[in-house]
């Protein structure tokens, strides 16, 4: 057939495609689609800001109004990979502000940024909506005022779980009085006690389009209501502190706050919480689905009557204060629950303080039958209660368990929870992200290779007996795109044999474990495909013999090649580059 | 190897590693009356909960978190009472400093290992974002501000202390008082990376002293407690030297920036006065910082002559 579409038409076609998924597979159908479709991509998600360079991202796609990026493996949140690893935001902000002027949104995970990046952000993209920071760091409220002052149109300035250098809370008076736009702005992670309030107030006052606000814990109680009465719009809300002594006129004026905001779906915050201000909060319960108490120290009695109003919850966030009582409460009146993560008030005390244990767990698995994503800290487990919530739960899609102590066995006959977590992989066929925590020996790593076909992303911790156990998840988890180790007898045999395996996956990470260096430099030599890189702050690899193991591995496919900005803690294994080392 | 994590850990491994045994069974730990390592694969079922740490400050095998109990359990784990207290205790400062060897958002590690136990680095999986709150929050937490709500709520009296408990655990405190966090940059000759540390989680010089020298000493190859012959070396230097930034035997003194933005050395005045008027650190070299408090470094370094290093 002779006919075919104009490239106009098709563009207006792909244009209603928004998976990066699709839009991949659509570029692939012939050369002139691969064409059409670079030019109308415009939004760009790249999981590794070293799997590409900056370059090669603007030479094939020269239109993208919004990039997402991320930095740092996963494992940096628990401060296994040291200072100065990488993740420099810069040298992307630099390419691009020359090459996509039109930049709408940034979006950064675990990233490293400056105030440099800040600032050339504010100056390069006239048109820049949306700065979303993800446990970010590097930067200051400096670079913040920077952004404030220039992005006439910002909609988004959303800081979540960075670290920030808190100088002044005079940032915010940076933004002009002309600045109306602002539709979330989340500034809960900045710590200093000195927020300016009235700049605040105003700059609420004066964006009609505010859905979500999210305050840090400079913003006292009595605070909340003035800020919930100039935003009743508001969907999205993040308390400062919530403690203050009990006056009636305060506590009659939050509630009143409170009940105002008719749109109110979600709460968060709740730093040091003074309990008998929770009942200001019942006049929106019913209506909230997403609740986040993980920093509330609050106890079981005072969370039941509180979650027992809120029959619509879908997402809720707590600390292990809840204890099982509270979890069945839970199962029984929220009935629409998605996503549940219960937190560790006390992680290091070796003796339980709570009463939470795999119990409540197996009640929101038995009473909510939406429950699709876990994530569950407690100090004991059995396998009869993992079979349990997996035959009750096979819809379940995330599932985290830390048992606080490594190499937990089976509390009830001692044996490794092999079997739990094989049942967990058997019936949730749709699982996509697995953490495995106490008594766990090559067994499970066999059910997973066996069941987890559509495992995503897998964490494991002083698990396994030897190499097999890696052999079985590297050669039989299918649509496996991140894997992170730590502390298991996993070595190079594993590795070696499944080399190509690694070219499918996003990285793998491997700390303390038994991995050589000679088996680094041969993946290396092996695989031009793939960054190796050796992480060791107390001597090079190459100082002891071939066979040591090395402290840490990160390895990722890359089309950019090795990096260049490596701390000098970090080696890679890329042969010509070692040698000029 | 397993159990530790962080890089003094491999140190430890590489040691045994040299004699030529490679693969290790992460149940090997778990083996009782093993005075050496024995490395090879397979089970070691039972008992998992007894190791023995050998004697006489060579590791000859993994450190699990085992070996650590909480400072805050009443009773003694297992672990404990099969360990010598020298190496226990030893072992404990070495992992502290193991817990500061690698990360990011070092505060919450150096608080976690300046306070309590000395735990495995990045175990349990918490963010150091979550650390870093909770830490926070229990110096917040006035012993006032539950007295008023015990007054409303006296039946939950005994849950609310439980409360306390847990969340001081972050923080170890036992009188927390109203404080927050005081995060100060430090920078260190030579460095390009400054670091940041919170002024208010520690109570004391000494303890913001070896909370920086974990930071920052140990990148230096002889004061450098992280790698496997260091290691020892490391655990000996614990147990008999007193903070070198402060008493003026190390190449570096420790100084700070104050409100009115004069340079002075660390030590003159009681620490509380000094969290009011310091601003920022920096570790400077001896050399450097002759001009300052010159009677302060002169008085340090005829103790440094006197003391036995």
């Amino acid at each position: 057939m002779a006919y075919s579409f104009p490239d106009e038409v098709l563009e207006h076609v792909f244009s209603f495609i928004q998976s990066d998924k699709d839009r991949n597979a659509v570029s692939l159908v012939c050369k002139s689609w691969y064409e059409i479709e670079r030019w109308c991509r415009r939004k760009v998600f790249i999981g590794n800001c070293y799997a590409v360079s900056p370059r090669m991202v603007i030479r094939r796609f020269p239109e993208v109004r919004s990039i997402k990026l991320k930095g740092k493996p996963h494992f940096a949140d628990f401060n296994l990979v040291p200072d100065g690893w990488g993740g420099y935001v810069l040298p992307w902000i630099a390419e691009m502000a020359g090459a996509y002027p039109w930049l709408e949104e940034i979006r950064l995970k675990r990233m490293v940024v400056t105030d440099e990046s800040l600032e050339l952000i504010a100056k390069s993209f006239k048109n820049f909506k949306v700065l979303v920071l993800f446990s970010c760091e590097g930067f200051s409220t400096d670079g913040l005022a920077a952004i404030a002052a220039s992005c006439k149109n910002l909609r988004e300035l959303d800081l979540r779980e960075s670290e920030v250098d808190d100088l002044s809370g005079h940032w915010l008076a940076h933004f002009p009085e002309t600045c109306t736009s602002l539709v979330s702005l989340n500034i809960s992670c900045l710590r200093s006690d000195e927020v300016s309030f009235s700049a605040l107030e105003r700059l609420v006052g004066r964006c009609p389009n505010l859905r979500s606000l999210r305050l840090n814990r400079a913003v006292t109680l009595d605070k909340i209501a003035n800020i919930l009465r100039r935003a009743p719009q508001l969907v999205d809300f993040g308390t400062g502190y919530y403690a203050a002594e009990l006056q009636p006129d305060v506590f009659s004026n939050l509630a009143g706050a409170f009940s105002s905001c008719k749109e109110l779906k979600s709460l968060s915050g709740f730093w040091d919480v003074v309990p008998a201000y929770l009942p200001a909060l019942y006049s929106i319960c019913p209506r909230l689905t997403s609740l986040n108490l993980s920093y509330a120290t609050i106890q079981s009695p005072d969370l039941i009557k509180l979650v027992s109003h809120c029959p619509r919850l879908q997402r809720l966030l707590v600390l292990d204060y809840v204890e099982d009582s509270g979890l069945e409460e839970l199962a029984s009146s929220c009935k629409d629950l998605q996503e549940l993560r219960v937190f560790p008030s006390d992680p290091f005390g070796a003796e339980p303080n709570v009463s939470l244990t795999e119990q409540g767990l197996v009640a929101v698995s038995l009473g909510c039958p939406k429950l699709r994503s876990v994530l569950y800290f407690c100090r004991r487990m059995s396998n009869a209660a993992l079979v349990t919530i997996a035959q009750n739960r096979p819809n379940l899609t995330r599932f985290r368990l830390c048992i606080i102590e490594p190499k937990t066995p089976d509390y009830l006959t001692l044996e490794p929870l092999d079997v739990g977590f094989g049942a967990i992989v058997e019936h949730c066929k749709d699982l996509s992200r697995l953490s495995l925590s106490g008594l766990l020996t090559d067994h499970v790593f066999e059910y997973i290779g066996t069941y987890g076909k559509k495992l995503e992303m897998l964490s494991v911790a002083f698990a396994g007996d030897s190499d097999l156990g890696l052999h079985h998840v590297l050669s039989g988890c299918e649509s496996l795109r991140k894997l992170e180790i730590r502390d298991c007898p996993f070595g190079d045999k594993a590795l070696l044999a499944n080399a190509a395996k690694l070219e499918t996956m996003r990285s793998l990470w491997m700390s303390s474990c038994a991995v050589s260096f000679g088996a680094c430099k041969l993946l290396g030599q092996k695989m031009p495909k793939l960054n190796v890189e050796v992480i060791d702050e107390t001597e090079p690899p190459d100082s002891r013999p071939e066979s040591c193991p090395v402290d840490k591995l990160y390895i990722y496919r890359s089309v950019a090649g090795p990096r260049f900005d490596m701390p000098p803690f970090v080696w890679t294994m890329d042969e010509a580059v070692r040698i000029l080392h | 190897m397993q159990g530790g994590g962080g890089g003094s850990e491999s140190g430890s491994l590489s040691t045994v590693s040299r004699e030529d045994n490679m693969v290790v069974s992460s149940e090997d730990s778990s083996c009782p009356d093993e005075s050496e390592l024995e490395l090879g694969l397979g089970l070691c079922l039972g008992g998992f909960k007894m190791h023995q740490v050998s004697r006489g400050g060579q590791f000859a095998r993994i450190l699990t978190a085992k070996d650590f109990p909480s400072a805050i359990s009443a009773s003694p784990s297992p672990s404990s009472s099969s360990s010598s207290s020298s190496s226990s205790s030893s072992s404990s400062s070495s992992l502290s400093r193991a817990n500061v060897t690698a990360g990011t958002k070092r505060t919450a590690d150096s608080v976690a290992a300046a306070n309590s136990s000395s735990q495995v680095v990045g175990w349990p999986p918490i963010r150091a974002y979550r650390m870093n709150s909770m830490v926070n929050q229990a110096k917040n937490q006035t012993t006032e501000g539950f007295n008023s709500t015990m007054e409303n709520h006296k039946s939950e009296t005994s849950t609310v202390e439980k409360g306390t408990t847990g969340i001081s655990s972050y923080h170890n405190s036992g009188n927390a008082k109203l404080r927050k966090s005081l995060f100060v940059k430090v920078n260190m000759d030579g460095i390009p990376i400054g670091r940041k540390v919170d002024m208010n989680a520690h109570e004391s010089y000494e303890k913001l002293a070896k909370t920086l020298e974990d930071m920052f000493l140990k990148t230096t190859p002889n004061v450098n407690p992280a790698g496997s012959r260091a290691l020892e070396l490391g655990m000996m230097n614990k147990l008999t030297r007193s903070s070198k930034l402060l008493d003026g035997s190390s190449d570096f003194v420790l100084t700070y920036e104050d409100k009115e933005g004069d340079w002075m050395l660390v030590g003159d005045v009681p620490w509380k006065m000094f969290l009011c008027s310091v601003k920022r650190l920096r570790i400077m070299r001896t050399s450097e910082a002759t001009g300052l408090a010159p009677r302060l470094h002169e008085r340090n370094c005829q103790r440094q002559r006197s003391k036995h290093i």
